[in-house]
């Protein structure tokens, strides 16, 4: 197992430096540059401040020391928050956007899951059409257009809760951007149980058991909820995607300082570091994450342990 | 089946993950009940809390709070004592004398002396330093040569005669000068704090403020926390506790934020609601003319605009900017007739010779020069118009495309770029025809908007070079009397206006929102506004 896994780890590296040396070129190819404005600095400053960011260097010898110092951990100081250093940044960020996301992705589940059941029970009637009419508006209204919505109602005329992050304290601050970031797929995942529980609902199974004198809540329970979440269940993935693409945006509207709005705010202002720090983590993470999971693999299932 | 496994077990990762993060959450610190909290938006992030790290104009709103220079901004733009209580300024106008305030303090009671206004200013010229605004007292003797490393910051001509005397010496008459040291970039910084924490030295807790304020947090990408600097000279006339520069980067959000009450001050209004916001909030709506032209510029150095002003006086008249900024800005912008804004001190900017005339008149003389200049009903000029992608830049320009349009025949093609990839190539004058470009001023004073199209200046967008404006802004730079210098700078202008390397269309207004609870707010041209000059009525006493 130890030697699988670093085995692994071992076969990640070469994904990691193609990850590294295609955002490095990226970044560097984009018109313009950090220091770039409107007001030109003079042609001494703008020399000292390359100079002290080693941007006067030729790029295949920036390259060089970036890898050198990513290699001791040090992902540099970020050219736009001349204050802080893109470790820094990323440490902050990183549990904010997390903490959204987890959130969003269980609140998606969770409502979800329990609104196609109902829907699927009660199939073809009011209450089913209200629960599908909602979720296809969830599925067709872009998070952009749901957040401001949210805020205006909730947040402006009723004010409920906060209508952005800083300066408002717990939990109050996540309610509005992780509704407005689980809502299109709370409307997903409830469409795709209500499909698939119809599906078992009408299965031989589900019938020897209702012919068994079993009651609609044992059989939902104990028998079809299990086989209908298996279409859910592999819709995960793309949720946690459309999660993670989602948070850019939801970032940006709430002002929520996590990654997103970090990539965001480093990719127009090219700061580099910032920029090829944020996608390095997140590959990292993406690499790791598979490893951990095939890993458990095993743990769940011996076949794979054998080979 | 592997998938579903998979996905299952991203859930629990996933989960475990946020169990452990929330074990390590902070809990921020809140506010006794009795302190009075300010809440102020701001669009982004400072650079850096470095006075001479700093460059954007928020950084500018947040340093102004934490440090103070020799001298500051009353609420309505007049220029007041600020570290410095009192100056002389020798008959030629070259040697300037500050005395210091004895009572002025940093945040951990050490005194605020001429030696540490010295060594500030050594270091903004220092090209170690790098710093963005080192040109800014460019005329102070030998600070070009040492911002281009020929000198060393030791000899820049600034002096600490004893702990409360300074003498800046100046290689030209610069009466902005003054205006000049109330710019974050001339605060003092902390010696003895730079040599005990190098570049760490703005971090929090290690930053020492004379100013009326003090940071004690800075989130980046959220909330940039201050609280009263009990060391200040002029504590006692501080009401505000505790300043929260909140950083939310979309308008509209700001907007919301303020309309639920948890901002009491907006950095800006959201151009596609300002006439809501007009209507709703009169009272609260404060719009006030700024230092700040919004232009299309020409690349000069190559066809066809080079060597051809009747062409571009043409485009610059058939553009009806009363129509911009009543139709497409509509925020109570002035159409611009000329190059620097009104509301400047002691200058009266010269107009356009078509001012005065009617936009019809003006059309009829703009189809005549471009006649002139070769183009015509078979042979239309055809140019490219290039901007920054944005709403209020996309509108702009389309007006303007059907202006030359209708009035000239002129087809023009609209490039929107990101606006790096714009000032890239702005700056590289080889694919621009036409560029928007836009300058605020760092003081005030008209050289700040006429020393842009000197042609030694880096940032002259459109290349402008004529020698006759050179000498006349050399010549104004040599008077001491003011009037003299004013006559100088506003034939300079008259001379640029006849070029035509550029076509000012209306200057800039600042818009805030500001809570009725907030009080002591002014409305001035360089849009300063000091939180320690603010107030807070007590809840329940307004409407």
């Amino acid at each position: 197992m130890l030697r699988y896994a670093l085995k692994r780890l071992l076969g990640a590296i070469p994904t990691l430096l193609l990850v590294i040396v295609l955002a490095f070129l990226m970044v560097h190819a984009a018109p313009g540059g950090p220091f770039d404005d409107a007001r030109v600095l003079p042609p001494e400053t703008r020399a000292a401040l390359e100079a002290a960011y080693n941007l006067d260097a030729p790029v295949y010898r920036q390259f060089l020391d970036y890898l050198s110092n990513l290699a001791r951990g040090d992902m540099g100081p970020s050219y736009r928050y001349r204050d802080h250093t893109v470790s820094e940044l990323i440490g902050n960020a990183f549990p904010v956007s997390l903490k959204l996301g987890a959130m969003a992705m269980l609140l998606a589940v969770g409502v979800g899951v329990a609104a196609g059941t109902v829907a699927a029970l009660r199939r073809n009637t009011m209450l089913d059409r209200i629960v599908m009419t909602f979720a296809m508006t969830g599925i067709s209204i872009p998070v952009f257009v749901i957040a401001p919505v949210l805020v205006l109602f909730l947040a402006v005329k009723l004010q409920w809760l906060p209508a952005g992050w800083s300066g408002n304290e717990g939990m109050a601050r996540f309610v509005l951007p992780v509704i407005a970031l689980a809502l299109p797929q709370v409307a997903y995942i409830a469409r795709l149980t209500r499909a698939s529980m119809i599906d078992v609902l009408a299965s031989d199974f589900i019938r020897t058991a209702r012919a068994q004198g079993l009651g609609t809540v044992a059989i939902v329970r104990y028998h079809a909820l299990k086989p209908a979440m298996l279409p859910v269940l592999s819709y995960m993935g793309p949720a946690i995607a459309a999660i993670l693409t989602g948070s850019v945006v939801v970032e940006e509207i709430f002002g929520i300082p996590g990654l997103g709005q970090f990539f965001v705010r480093g990719a127009l202002n090219r700061d580099y570091t910032l920029v090829l720090g944020i996608v390095i983590f997140y590959a990292t993470l993406v690499v790791l994450l598979n490893l951990v999971v095939d890993l458990m693999y095993g743990v769940i299932d011996p076949r794979i342990r054998r080979r | 089946m592997i998938s579903k496994k998979r996905a299952l077990v991203y859930l629990v990762i996933l989960a475990a993950a946020v169990a452990v993060v929330w074990q390590y959450q902070n809990v921020p610190q809140v506010a006794g009940p009795t302190a009075s909290v300010l809440h102020r938006g701001l669009l982004t992030d400072p650079e850096s809390v470095d006075p001479h790290k700093a460059r954007s104009v928020q950084a500018g709103v947040v340093l102004r709070d934490i440090g103070e220079g020799l001298l500051s901004y009353s609420p309505t733009g007049e220029l007041v004592a600020g570290a410095a209580k009192e100056w002389s300024i020798s008959d030629d106008g070259l040697v300037y004398t500050f005395h210091l305030r004895e009572e002025a303090r940093w945040s951990n009671g050490d005194p605020v002396t001429a030696q540490h206004f010295a060594f500030s200013l050594r270091r903004l010229v220092d090209p170690a330093t790098a710093a963005f605004y080192s040109s800014m007292i460019a005329d102070v003797v030998n600070a070009r040569a040492i911002v281009a490393g020929e000198k060393p910051p030791s000899e820049l001509g600034v002096e600490a005669v004893d702990d409360h005397t300074l003498v800046i010496t100046l290689a030209r008459p610069t009466p902005y000068l003054l205006s000049l040291l109330t710019s974050p970039s001339t605060f003092p910084v902390h010696p003895g704090s730079i040599a005990a924490h190098g570049d760490a030295f703005t971090r929090d807790g290690n930053l020492l403020s004379n100013g009326a304020y003090k940071l004690d947090s800075w989130e980046p990408g959220s909330v940039l926390a201050l609280s009263r600097n009990e060391q200040y000279w002029n504590n006692a006339a501080t009401a505000i506790d505790e300043v929260r520069h909140h950083v939310v980067t979309q308008e509209m959000t700001q907007l919301n934020r303020w309309r639920a009450g948890e901002l009491d001050i907006t950095d800006v209004v959201p151009p596609d609601s300002f006439a809501k916001v007009r209507e709703e909030y009169s009272q609260e709506l404060h719009v006030a003319p700024y230092l700040g032209v919004y232009y299309y510029g020409f690349n000069l150095t190559r066809p066809p605009f080079k060597d051809n002003p009747e062409l571009r006086e043409a485009l610059s008249m058939a553009i009806d900017r009363e129509v911009l900024v009543e139709s497409i800005t509509g925020r109570g912008e002035a159409p611009a007739y000329s190059w620097v804004p009104p509301g400047v001190d002691n200058y009266e900017p010269p107009r356009f010779d078509y001012a005065d005339e009617s936009q019809d008149e003006r059309n009829a003389h703009a189809r005549r020069l471009i006649a002139q200049a070769g183009y015509g009903a078979k042979n239309p000029l055809q140019i490219e118009l290039r901007y920054n992608t944005s709403d209020t830049q996309q509108r702009i320009a389309l007006a303007i495309q059907a202006m030359w349009k209708d009035v000239l025949g002129v087809e023009t093609t609209l490039i929107n770029e990101e606006f790096q990839v714009l000032l890239a190539n702005v700056a590289a004058a080889e694919v621009t025809q036409v560029f928007f470009s836009s300058w605020i001023g760092d003081y005030n004073d008209a050289h700040t908007f006429l020393s842009l199209m000197e042609s030694n200046n880096a940032s002259n967008m459109p290349r402008y070079a004529n020698p006759h404006f050179d000498s006349l802004m050399q010549d104004a730079a040599r008077q001491v009397d003011p009037m003299l210098r004013r006559v100088f700078l506003e034939e300079a202008e008259r001379e640029l206006l006849a070029d035509h390397p550029v076509i000012p269309l209306y200057f800039y207004v600042s818009k805030h929102l500001v809570s009725p609870k907030v009080v002591g707010w002014g409305d001035n041209v360089l849009d300063y506004h000091y939180s320690q000059h603010l107030s807070l009525a007590p809840a329940g006493a307004t409407p």
